[in-house]
This record gives C-alpha cells, sequence and structure tokens, in this order.
C-alpha cells in the first residue's frame, strides 16, 4: 500500500497544502464544515484539477487520471447507482476492470458477506435505510482492492444508534484490510475511535497532525484546543491501583476514583463537556464529587461555559443552554462539581 | 373501480352525441352524424380497405420518419451532452432551427425533394430530430456529476461511463422527448397529408371534406386520436420498463 505525499497543493479553499499520508495508516481528517476535508479527497482522487503535485509511494500521479490511481471512495452523498441493484453496485468496479464472471460473483458475493447485505443483492439504492446504503457503498468501493481508500463522512447523516454499530464494522474493516485510509469526519470522538492520526483542517489548512492523545494534552495552538473542546489537563501528584482496572489519583486537594487498566496515572483530561455542575446535591456516593466555587460564566450560542474552582484548581465545564438554565448559578456561588468517566484521557506515568 | 370511472364519462359523451344526432337539431343531418352512423362507416371503410390502405401508408411514414429522427436525434444529443466542445459547435444551429414548426419546412421540402414518399418521412423526421436532441442533451449534461465521478474512481472508462452510467441515468429525459413527439409525429404527418400528400390519412380527410362526408372525418380523426393515444403509451410503457423502477429517485 502506497504512502500519500500532497506537495504545495492548491484548490479551491487549500492553499499550498503540504502533508504526508503513511503506509496503512488511517488517517483522519477533522474540522468544520467548509474547512476543505472534501477537497483534499478529491484531490488525492484526482476527480477534480488542483495545482502543486500529490505522491503515491514517491511517484508523482498529477497526470494519472482518477480511473488508475488505485483509489476506492466512499462519496459524501454515496454517489449509489440510482440505476443498478446492490450486486450491480458493487460489481461496477470489477467488471469495468475486465475481471472474468465468475470471479466477479465470487468477490461480489464475498464482500456482500462481510458486510452483512447479502439479502440485498436484488434491491434499489431508493429502497435502502441510510445504513444499508452506506455499507453498499463502502462495498463498491472496496471490490476493486484499491491501494488507498478515501471515506468522506461515511457515518455522517446516520442516527447515533447505527452510526456507532457502523463505526465498530468500519473500525474492524479496515483494521483487517492494513489499507492506507483517508477518513473525513466533523466528529473528534470518531475520530479518536478510528484514526492512528489526526489531522485537523481549518481554512483549507492543517492546523496540526498528530495521534489522538496529543491532540488533547498537546494542542499546538488555541485554535486546535478550541476544536479538542479546552480539555481540562490535571496533573496527578500520587497514583495508586486499587484493584484491577480501578485506579485512585490524587491532584492537590482533589481525589479520583478511574477505571484504568494500567499502573499510575500522570495526567488526566477531562472534555468540559464531561463536568456535572449542580446548584443541589447529586444523589448517590460522593466519588469523583466535589464542592467548587463558581468563577466565572461565558454564554456561548446554545451552550454556556462555567468556570470552577476546585480544591486549588480551575475548571472548565461546558453545557447546554437549556440545562444551564434549569438550575441556579451565578458568580461566587458554591455548586457541586461530578467528574463523568466516559471520555476521560490520561497519560501514563 | 378506477377504470370503471374513468370509462364512464366517456360512454355519457358517446350516448349524449347519438342522442343529439338523433334528435336533428343541426340543419342537415349529414353535417352531424349519429355515433352509430360514424361507427358502420368506420366498418364499412375498414371492410372495403380504404381506411386499411391509407392508414399503413400513414403508418409506415411515422414509423420510418420518427425512428430515423429520433435515432438520428438521441445520437447528436449524447454527443453534444456529453462533449462540450460539440455541444458549442452545434448548440447555435440547434437553436436556429429548433423553433422552426415542422410544417414551415414543408414549402421548402416540396420544392427540394418533391411530392412523393421522401416528403413526408423528412417532415417527421425534422419534427421528432430536434425536440429529441434537445431533450437528451439536456439528459446527459443533467446526469449529476458524482455519479460520473464515482465511476471514473471505480476505473471506468470514459465509453463505460457513457453507456453504462450517463445514458442510463438520462433515459427519463431521453423518453420524454420521444414520448411528447410520438404523438406530434402523427399530427405533424396529418397536416403535411392534408396539404401535399395525396394518400394516408389526412388525404383521406381532404376527400371526405370535399364530399362532405362528416362521418369518414370523424372516423379519420377517431383513428388519428387513437394513433397518437397508442404512441404516447408504447414509449411510456417503454420508459417506465428501461427506468420505471429507479426513474423517480435518481
Amino acid at each position: 500500500m502506497p504512502d500519500i505525499r500532497l506537495v504545495n497543493v492548491s484548490r479551491h479553499i487549500c492553499r499550498g497544502l503540504n502533508l504526508t499520508i503513511r503506509d496503512r495508516e488511517i488517517f483522519v481528517v477533522v474540522g468544520t464544515t467548509g474547512a476543505g476535508k472534501t477537497t483534499l479527497l478529491n484531490v488525492i482522487s484526482g476527480v477534480t484539477d488542483y495545482e502543486g503535485s500529490v505522491l503515491m509511494d514517491g511517484r508523482s500521479v498529477d497526470r494519472v487520471p482518477p480511473r488508475k490511481r488505485g483509489v476506492g471512495c466512499l462519496f459524501q452523498g454515496l454517489a449509489l447507482f440510482p440505476h443498478l441493484d446492490v450486486f450491480s453496485n458493487i460489481a461496477f468496479g470489477l467488471q469495468a476492470g475486465g475481471v472474468e464472471r465468475s470471479v466477479v460473483e465470487a468477490r461480489v458475493s464475498s464482500l456482500m458477506e462481510m458486510m452483512r447485505i447479502q439479502h440485498l443483492a436484488d434491491r434499489y439504492p431508493h429502497t435502502l435505510s441510510g445504513g444499508e446504503q452506506k455499507r453498499v457503498a463502502l462495498a463498491r468501493s472496496l471490490a476493486p482492492s484499491p491501494q488507498v481508500l478515501l471515506l468522506d463522512e461515511p457515518t455522517s447523516s446516520l442516527d447515533r444508534q447505527t452510526a456507532k454499530y457502523l463505526r465498530n464494522e468500519l473500525i474492524q474493516v479496515l483494521k483487517g484490510l492494513g489499507i492506507t485510509t483517508v477518513f473525513v469526519t466533523h466528529d473528534l470522538r470518531e475520530a479518536e475511535e478510528i484514526g492512528d492520526r489526526i489531522a485537523l483542517m481549518f481554512n483549507g489548512n492543517v492546523e496540526q497532525i498528530s495521534t489522538p492523545h496529543d491532540f488533547f494534552f498537546n494542542p499546538v495552538n488555541e485554535r486546535v484546543s478550541e476544536f479538542v473542546g479546552m480539555p481540562n489537563i490535571i496533573e496527578c501528584t500520587r497514583s495508586r491501583v486499587l484493584a484491577s482496572g480501578l485506579v485512585e489519583v490524587v491532584s492537590d486537594d482533589m481525589k479520583m476514583v478511574l477505571p484504568y487498566d494500567g499502573n499510575s496515572i500522570r495526567r488526566i483530561a477531562i472534555p468540559p463537556d464531561e463536568i456535572y455542575l449542580s446548584d443541589v446535591r447529586p444523589p448517590g456516593p460522593a466519588l469523583n464529587r466535589f464542592t467548587g466555587i463558581v468563577q466565572e460564566i461565558t454564554s456561548l450560542q446554545a451552550t454556556v461555559r462555567v468556570r470552577v474552582s476546585v480544591g486549588g484548581k480551575s475548571l472548565l465545564a461546558e453545557m447546554p443552554a437549556s440545562a444551564f438554565n434549569e438550575i441556579s448559578l451565578e458568580k461566587g456561588k458554591e455548586v457541586y462539581v461530578v467528574i463523568k468517566l466516559r471520555r476521560l484521557r490520561y497519560v501514563e506515568s | 373501480m378506477e377504470a370503471v370511472w374513468g370509462v364512464f364519462p366517456v360512454l355519457v359523451f358517446l350516448a349524449i352525441w347519438e342522442i343529439v344526432g338523433r334528435l336533428h337539431l343541426f340543419p342537415g343531418q349529414s353535417f352531424f352524424p349519429t355515433f352509430s352512423a360514424v361507427l358502420r362507416e368506420f366498418y364499412h371503410l375498414t371492410a372495403n380497405g380504404v381506411l386499411g390502405k391509407n392508414f399503413l401508408s400513414s403508418l409506415t411514414r411515422v414509423l420510418i420518419g420518427l425512428s430515423s429522427g429520433s435515432i438520428a436525434g438521441i445520437f447528436m444529443g449524447v454527443l453534444m451532452g456529453w462533449r462540450h466542445i460539440i455541444d458549442k459547435a452545434f448548440n447555435p444551429i440547434i437553436s436556429l432551427f429548433y423553433p422552426i414548426p415542422a410544417l414551415g419546412w414543408l414549402p421548402l421540402l416540396m420544392l427540394w425533394i418533391g411530392i412523393n414518399e421522401l416528403l413526408p418521412i423528412t417532415i417527421i423526421f425534422i419534427c421528432s430530430f430536434f425536440p429529441v436532441v434537445y431533450n437528451t442533451a439536456t439528459g446527459i449534461r443533467s446526469v449529476d456529476r458524482r455519479y460520473i465521478q464515482a465511476a471514473e474512481t471505480l476505473g471506468a472508462s470514459n465509453m463505460r461511463i457513457l453507456f453504462k452510467v450517463v445514458i442510463p441515468l438520462a433515459l427519463p429525459n431521453i423518453f420524454t422527448g420521444l414520448r411528447l413527439e410520438a404523438g406530434m409525429s402523427w399530427r405533424v404527418l396529418i397536416a403535411a397529408e392534408m396539404v401535399a400528400i395525396p394518400t394516408g390519412i389526412g388525404a383521406l380527410l381532404m376527400q371526405a371534406e370535399s364530399l362532405v362526408r362528416v362521418d369518414i372525418i370523424i372516423v379519420c380523426l377517431i383513428v388519428l386520436s387513437g394513433m397518437c393515444f397508442i404512441f404516447e403509451k408504447v414509449f411510456a410503457l417503454a420508459e417506465r420498463r428501461l427506468a420505471g423502477r429507479w426513474s423517480a429517485h435518481a
């Protein structure tokens, strides 16, 4: 599988873009709408003109037409051929490559089995659900055994449950294939789950390329930090394993019990939306529950950010405006702070 | 039940026609024959072969003119829709000739071709060619670019993309042109036959007019109406078979 290098590429919003995607890695591109993510995929696949150069395995493919680049694409709108049934959609690339009929049938059948869509072979795209359509589109893009796979928001416009289900399947399929993959999404959580490395695009430029871990602990600038959600980074002064999979960490006056499989934790990143605030004592045990003083309240469009001092630390919490309106918070007031455990990230000692 | 509601008004219309004809409300019974008299004349014209002979002449002209005009129109429309340079070259000419009514060519063609079988066929060719070019080119051009890009990345050659993706997706547009022209070709033919050709349903109409045979005129009109209807339905059926499963969702 090739590595991909973009050298000084310009197209639409992208100006002088440089980046390298490593062989067999799952490279996730995140960014807001209009950041240039889809343009990046179009440049790599060759379906659009561009300035600059794209190299695959060190060889320029600028003059190579899309059909010869060995790139499989899952377009954002999927672009399943509406006049072909599921089988013919998946077989299209193989037939275009002049593959023998019996081989086409065998390959399509195995792909349908892998994506668990055998029962849909005779159906037309408009009769399928969103999740089924995505599976068919993915099978179609994989059918000609591409060297590079480009996926443009494959889980968007699906309900949360279906998206999660498809995401898990995608991770399995991609890891199994060991294919160089560029995966575009605007969902950072998804990027974290799926990517070997993440690139954040903003206004056509790449702001940061790093491992998911470094995105949270070492954002290179304010923009990345803002996109990541300005996590609260807590340095741990002490940490000990309580039981298998459970660690107690101490940071100044804060003591927390966290699910963790390693030995000890040096640092914790807590996303602001993982901090729950309440003006009344929450029910249940006092585990990971603290009292703090409200320092600052900032109203954004749909959310409200509240800075709270807890045990000598300043934590940033973010909550939906509707949730904020249901509690009574004001500067200087005491508040209960609960750390949720779902999306914490750790640095091991 | 729906079919009954569709047939019912027709039956009422025919009944009123028959009654009004029998009441002799119009001066001179031959100017307003009853429905039964028209049916009798229909049978008579069919039995003596006059209607069949003229109908076959007209049908042959329509089939040759429409099929050659449509095939040429589709070919030209595909080229113009697929290749921008061809569109650029031919669009001004097509735009110039497209608005001219097919019958407007009649005097010129009478002088160039003469009064023979080629004249009505040429008129029908012109009548079908330009609209089919226009609809086909529009259909090809309006195929969503994403489907073409998808086919490109799947390794398809230009020809494969054209024949396996673009033309099939343009079928609804192409058939719209064909369906409209299928009926229109009969209307144009009848007009041409009335003016310049001595055989065919149009010519039979003119002979009936000169003999003040309103019943024959009505028989010819019914045949014309029936053929327009049947031709349009045939193309609608073909469209449904080829693109009906998916065209509404493309």
